[in-house]
């Protein structure tokens, strides 16, 4: 079944931009689904008309089988959102928060008060429980959300970046509770601009740019198409200078006296350029990544989409002056 | 199924409603009964004391009703245009807005927030008038308790409504400065109407504070300076007019869905 279908969705705002320029997506059953895009792409506009914040144009949105137009309120239901910024009273406690959120969807306050302790202490805020949701940091409101968005036990839990300014422990810790409530069934939808983050969790992926969808593929799919990697090398070396470490048929340039950056095509492979290092008498110290892998294919897919929708105006604006003429 | 779903998100809207209030009670339920004690002092003991009698009644007798009837307004309009406009301004609308809750309940919740505010500061006011006026007399129950849950829910729409416009602080602060003010004085609070000169009474009666004001006084004393059938339909009337107003601003979106 699919958790989320959406058809020909378009969002124009008052004062004419168009942030949507009719979507098509779909999110199976217990994926877990990473949109990707720039600032200003579309995906808050996504995420605010699937939880009826924004008020679509047009197009067509279902979730579980739900249509936003004729069963809104089986289809909230079904969504637990956890918002960009803090939309929390601050002024209430932790635990009013989480429990007038289940409130609001029906959740009786004995049930809303036993799940609270549950989803508080799995979050490690029920030591926080009583304070008022100033006070707490960064990190701490940001799970604060989640455990509201869970509160009455949605199917479909949508994070619009939810690790945004969160130091990379904390991460680490949010990215395991996630995974594990995905593997408990929940389906969910991330937006991030960490893309080591939808990586690391996403299965499936859909990158947006200028109200489009320019890729909707599997993540492994995705890295598949990726050609070049580019290695960082941390060398030790006693009889030659940085400057004049060779390598044929490889592209490097030379960061600093003991680091060298070479980009690496998929057919080539990495020994190539270890048996060179070798024969020179260096040694490779550490070798990692340069940039995440996605991050390249993230650049390109943008690129690419953005010179398509150039040349599609240019073509429409060529076709009217024909046309005029 | 329904039903029992909206009741629960109506009572937990307006738990937290009450809650917020009584939160910050030196803020909320002390002023009015500081407010209104100098009004007796003032009014009443030193002013009234030279003014004699006003519709047959002594002058502090007569202004009791209009001084509980203007602490209900104030505090029932100010409870929900600021809880309503916070809720706006630090986005925790949000919260009711993505849930099922209906437009019909989360108006109740408000409302229901500011009724009970506006029932509390009635009583603290009543208490405090025990204090300048010795024999308090209670004419018609009903017509009373009528008049003050419809004026408190009446004034808790027209804050809805006005916070649903408002796009900063001061837009909720011009409406009780320059319209409720002016009109909860000018309706017959601490004056009856018969005293005004000529054309005066007859704009008087455009002024829909009075009306609530006279149904309230005769609840208290028996005496009214409008007919009081007329009077329940005014009030009725305008609870109408602004439920069906909040209703279509809230189910469009106005204000808070882009």
């Amino acid at each position: 079944m699919k958790a989320l279908s959406i058809r020909g969705l378009r969002k124009t705002y008052k004062g004419g931009f168009e942030a949507l320029k009719g979507i098509d997506l779909d999110v199976n059953e217990g994926d877990f689904f990473a949109l990707l895009g720039p600032n200003g792409a579309g995906k808050s506009t996504t995420i605010g008309v699937i939880a009826s914040l924004v008020n679509k144009t047009a197009g067509s949105v279902s979730v579980f089988g739900y249509d936003l137009d004729t069963q809104l309120v089986e289809l909230k239901r079904q969504i637990g959102l956890v918002p960009q910024e803090f939309n929390f009273n601050q002024f209430e406690t932790v635990r009013q928060i989480v429990v007038n959120q289940a409130g609001y969807y029906g959740v009786a306050r004995s049930v809303a008060m036993e799940r609270s302790e549950k989803y508080l202490k799995q979050l490690g805020l029920w030591d926080k429980r009583n304070s008022a949701a100033r006070m707490l940091s960064g990190g701490m409101k940001r799970r604060l959300m989640i455990a509201r968005a869970l509160l009455h036990e949605p199917k479909l839990l949508i994070l619009d970046e939810p690790t945004a300014g969160v130091d990379i422990e904390l991460r680490r810790s949010m990215w395991d509770y996630l995974e594990q409530i995905n593997k408990q069934g929940i389906t969910i939808i991330l937006t991030t601009h960490y893309l080591e983050e939808a990586e690391t969790l996403c299965r499936n992926i859909a990158i947006i740019d200028s109200g489009e969808i320019v890729e909707n593929t599997s993540i492994k799919r995705l890295l598949a198409t990726l050609n070049m990697e580019t290695f960082v090398l941390d060398l030790e070396f006693a009889n030659i200078k940085v400057e004049d470490i060779t390598l044929d048929g490889f592209k490097h340039k030379v960061t600093d006296e003991h680091t060298i950056e070479v980009d690496v095509e998929k057919s080539q492979g990495l020994n190539k350029v270890f048996e060179q290092l070798s024969a020179q008498q260096v040694k490779v110290m550490s070798m990692r990544n340069k940039a995440n892998r996605l991050e390249e294919l993230f650049v390109k897919m943008v690129e690419k989409g953005r010179a398509t929708t150039a040349a599609n105006t240019a073509a429409k604006q060529a076709a009217k002056a024909g046309a005029a003429s | 199924m329904s039903s029992g779903y909206n009741y629960t998100a109506l009572k937990t809207i307006w738990i937290k409603e009450c809650t917020r209030f009584l939160r910050i009670w030196v803020q909320t339920l002390v002023p009015p009964a500081i407010t209104m004690t100098l009004y007796f002092v003032i009014f009443g003991s030193i002013v009234g004391e030279r003014i004699g009698e006003m519709g047959g009644r002594p002058y502090m007798e007569f202004i009791v009703p209009g001084l509980i009837m203007m602490s209900i307004i104030t505090n029932s309009y100010s409870n929900v245009a600021s809880s309503f406009f916070s809720a706006k301004f630090q986005r925790n609308i949000e919260e009711m807005l993505v849930a099922p809750v209906s437009t019909s309940v989360i108006i109740a919740g408000y409302v229901g927030g500011g009724l009970a505010r506006a029932l509390i500061v009635a009583v603290i006011v009543t208490l405090v008038s025990f204090l300048f006026v010795e024999n308090v007399q209670i004419h018609h129950a009903g017509i009373l308790l009528l008049t003050v849950i419809l004026t408190s829910t009446l004034f808790s729409l027209g804050g809805l409504v006005n916070a649903v416009f408002a796009k900063t602080f001061d837009d909720i602060s011009i409406v009780p400065t320059f319209v409720l003010t002016p009109l909860t004085y000018l309706g017959g609070v601490f004056f009856s109407i018969g005293l005004l000169p000529g054309i005066w009474e007859s704009v008087a009666q455009f002024n829909p504070v009075l009306y609530m004001v006279n149904a309230f006084r005769y609840g208290f004393l028996g005496i009214s300076d409008v007919n009081i059938s007329l009077a329940m339909g005014v009030i009725v009337g305008f609870n109408v007019l602004f439920f069906v107003t909040a209703y279509t601003l809230l189910q469009r979106g106005t204000g808070i869905r882009s």
